[in-house]
């Protein structure tokens, strides 16, 4: 993959807009079919959401820094636990995810753009629309959805607000936009690749996606079905999720899980794609063990379809039901092992410098195996039974998805702005938001562990006294946590407005088509396929 | 060095896309409204929702004119039918799980749920103690609260259904081949019967609904037996008319002298949702009706 001739730009380039630059004003945003364009615009939107999810977790921590009751009413505490979960999951990892793959793939791959470039920008541009729906009815009388992001039957069936119908509405049209968005993905690295980029010469980030990309169109449409049961039941007086009508709660858990399981897969792969570019770059070493990541991710893909039910081990699944579902757990922790050990090969004897992206990298690395290290115990059945539905469970999933998928989507960032923009961003303020969010992301979730191992259960607006210290380090971290991220909004904004002039290739370790383009990438990259040897 | 490549047109900006954004906040919003209003005087929900559906509408003859424009100007290479093949092939696929979820919910409700509400398993004390009257049966007549229906039986509308639309995926192949043999009067005359039948099998099926509700007892609120049958033969329909439209379409498009032997993705697409919902049709008709 290193070495790259590119044509000249043939002569054959008969349509007009091929060689413009960027139209100016609002319209360019929202008529865009450049898949720059529409990746620059799902990460600001990724980050407006992550800012918001950000403020909800803040009312959150708040409200949890004494025991009792002082800031918010307990029906409010679970409208903000509810929406904080919804908004990070569907609106700051996913689409942030989205943008970058809209960014990178077309010039990882020497394609021209997108395969479908006006479906891209209908993907995009239904998520503000959406999420003004689902933020919306928060508003409304009654409030929004207090069921939790996982919306158990019969919390979002018997028991939920009047304004549920809209939050399902807007889960419709958020499935919509990632199932055309992941359309898009697929189609676009099985026929866009450039002369000679063969299967096992993609970049990983790509890899991951195209997996990512199959899981998202497998299980979006079955979490369709499942806001759609949740609908029938709740205003049509259906009885899925109904025992006196011949359904069962639990077939909600089994259905919502299915999809849910993928899910957390869907969050987590294109992460091992950054971290599989950004280690070889920093260690100035290939990647170790090209192969054996792509079939374990893969593998990972796969499994994750027989991984459900570990979400209810406590339901009274039948014993053998458990078992399974416990063995077929544990055995991602091989896939996801192998991923883990490349990594640290890849840095073994590397020739290895920390900036930013590298730190964000190494600190994915470690935080996110502790992240899978808690999940290991939670996968144990019996000893389940004594987390589940406490703040372990919490603790466990935000190390995998903040210092998972969104420490990840931050080492992104730094890595390829200088890429995106044309400049090189403050390696020094970089550096202090990866400091201060490191130590602050620890101090907010190291201690729910043990707040969970005690017994405080999630999703409460009061505990019991004892646990008041922990909690008042828990929210000192958060506050933390959530200051530290507005220096990354000055590094961007700095970023953008000027600095030292990128390269176009800063990174010296960094390979890779997107590097043979100058910086800032020009609007149209690729309109001739570059030949790779 | 040469290029083996043509190049790939990638479209201008264009309108349609937020136009179709706008249309799907409308129907979500308008729906959403809609529905939670269902008890209550005086709402707006349901002319938001219609007025959602008719931006929607606008955006589809509006797209899809830009796109048969383009079409006809010769703009798409090989590469680009590849690309929107497998966009539509994918597109399949994500239907094939949305349908996956209402059978899962079947299946789980027939072969775990009422069992174990029966006392199967280790649930002895389930049924005793919650419903003991309680008879684990399926098709499930009476539920555990004591709502009783009728079961729908295959034969009569059903099977004729099932003939019609397993018929009617054969004489759009016939129109398929016809189409690529360049024999337009056969591909026209196929397509057409193809349309008639489709639009038979719905006048069937409503048929079927009211018989249904008005004979039979059978509703949407009469247990999970009901629940699933309507939904699953509801969305089906649903597919079954929007494949119509598409065939609607390009039967006209097919007046019009548009596609080629060569050259007919559309035609293509819409012969794939077809046998789609055909397929589709008959797992329903197995596992819905006949098991």
């Amino acid at each position: 993959m290193s070495t790259i001739t590119q044509d000249t730009p043939a002569a054959h380039d008969d349509h007009h807009d091929d060689h413009h630059g960027a139209p100016k004003g609002i319209m360019r945003w929202i008529l865009t079919t450049n898949h720059k364009d529409i990746g620059t615009l799902y990460l600001w939107f990724s980050f407006i959401m992550f800012l918001t999810g950000g403020a909800m977790a803040m009312v959150i921590r708040a409200e949890l820094f004494q025991p009792g009751l002082q800031l918010v009413e307990p029906n409010f505490f679970n409208q903000m636990t509810t929406v904080h979960g919804l908004v990070m999951v569907f609106g700051a990892v996913m689409p942030a995810f989205t943008g970058l793959a809209n960014w990178l793939i077309p010039m990882m791959i020497g394609a021209p753009d997108m395969a479908l470039p006006r479906m891209n920008n209908w993907s995009f541009w239904i998520l503000p629309f959406a999420f003004t729906i689902l933020l919306s009815s928060l508003f409304m009388e009654g409030g929004g959805p207090n069921f939790g992001w996982t919306f158990y039957a019969p919390l979002s069936t018997t028991y939920s607000p009047d304004s549920t119908a809209l939050f399902v509405f807007s889960v419709h049209i958020m499935g919509i936009s990632s199932i055309m968005g992941a359309i898009n993905v697929v189609v676009t690295i099985v026929n866009m690749r450039a002369p000679g980029m063969t299967w096992m010469k993609l970049p990983l980030f790509v890899w991951t996606w195209l997996i990512t990309a199959f899981l998202l169109i497998a299980v979006m449409p079955v979490l369709a079905g499942a806001v759609t049961m949740v609908l029938t039941d709740k205003y049509f007086a259906t009885s899925f999720f109904d025992a006196a009508g011949g359904g069962d709660p639990v077939m909600f858990q089994h259905i919502f899980w299915f999809f849910g399981h993928p899910e957390v897969y869907i969050m987590i792969l294109p992460s091992f794609g950054i971290i599989s570019a950004i280690v070889p770059a920093f260690s100035r070493k290939p990647l170790f063990g090209y192969a054996s990541m792509v079939y374990a991710t893969a593998s990972i893909a796969v499994l994750s379809f027989l991984v459900w039910a570990h979400h209810m081990f406590t339901t009274g699944m039948p014993v053998f039901a458990e078992l399974f579902f416990m063995y077929c757990t544990m055995l991602i922790a091989v896939p996801t092992g192998v991923k883990v050990f490349n990594w640290v090969a890849t840095m073994w004897r590397g020739s290895i410098s920390f900036e930013t992206p590298m730190l964000f990298a190494v600190a994915f690395i470690i935080l996110f195996t502790i992240g899978g290290f808690s999940g290991l115990m939670l996968a144990i059945t019996p000893a389940d039974f004594q987390y589940h539905d406490t703040y372990f469970v919490v603790a466990h999933f935000h190390y995998v998805l903040v210092t998972g998928a969104i420490f990840s989507i931050m080492a992104a960032a730094y890595y390829w702005l200088p890429k995106w923009t044309g400049n090189m961003y403050s390696e020094s303020l970089g550096r202090w938001h990866f400091w201060c969010s490191v130590i602050s992301v620890n101090v907010l979730f190291f201690p729910m562990h043990f707040l969970g191992l005690a017994g405080m259960p999630r999703r409460i607006p009061d505990y019991a006294i004892q646990f008041a210290d922990v909690n008042q380090i828990v929210s000192i971290g958060g506050f933390a946590f959530g200051l530290s991220q507005l220096i990354f909004l000055a590094v961007v904004i700095k970023c953008i407005r000027g600095g030292e002039k990128a390269p176009a290739k800063p990174w010296e370790g960094a390979e890779g088509l997107e590097w043979t383009i100058p910086s800032p990438a020009p609007y149209h990259s690729f309109t001739t396929p570059p030949e790779v040897k | 060095m040469t290029t083996k490549h043509e190049p790939y047109y990638v479209p201008a900006q264009s309108a349609w896309p937020i136009i179709g954004a706008i249309g799907l906040f409308l129907i979500a919003f308008g729906a959403g409204s809609f529905v939670s209003e269902l008890n209550s005087e005086g709402g707006i929900g349901g002319y938001i929702l219609l007025a959602g559906i008719a931006v929607i509408i606008f955006m589809i003859f509006g797209w899809f004119r830009t796109v048969i424009a383009e079409s006809m100007a010769g703009l798409y290479s090989p590469q680009m039918d590849r690309s929107f093949r497998q966009g539509m092939s994918w597109f399949i696929f994500s239907e094939v799980m949305f349908f996956a979820a209402f059978f899962g919910a079947l299946f789980y409700a027939r072969m775990i749920a009422i069992p174990w509400l029966g006392g199967a398993s280790n649930n002895a004390m389930t049924h005793e103690v919650l419903w003991p009257t309680f008879e684990a049966v399926w098709p499930l007549v009476t539920t555990p609260d004591g709502t009783t229906t009728e079961a729908m039986g295959w034969t009569g509308l059903p099977l004729y259904n099932t003939l019609i639309l397993l018929t009617s995926s054969v004489t759009l192949h016939f129109a398929h081949v016809g189409l690529e043999k360049n024999k337009r009067q056969a591909l026209t005359a196929w397509l057409a019967l193809t349309i008639v039948l489709g639009i038979g099998f719905l006048f069937l099926q409503v048929e079927e609904y009211v018989h249904a509700y008005q004979e039979m007892g059978l509703t949407l609120e009469s247990g999970v037996y009901g629940n699933t049958f309507f939904l699953l033969t509801g969305f089906h329909g649903m597919h079954v008319t929007l494949g119509t439209v598409f065939l609607i379409v390009l039967f006209f498009r097919v007046l019009k002298g548009h596609f080629t032997p060569e050259h007919h993705f559309a035609f293509q697409a819409g012969s794939w949702y077809w046998h789609f919902v055909d397929v589709v049709w008959l797992c329903l008709f197995i596992f819905v009706y006949v098991l």
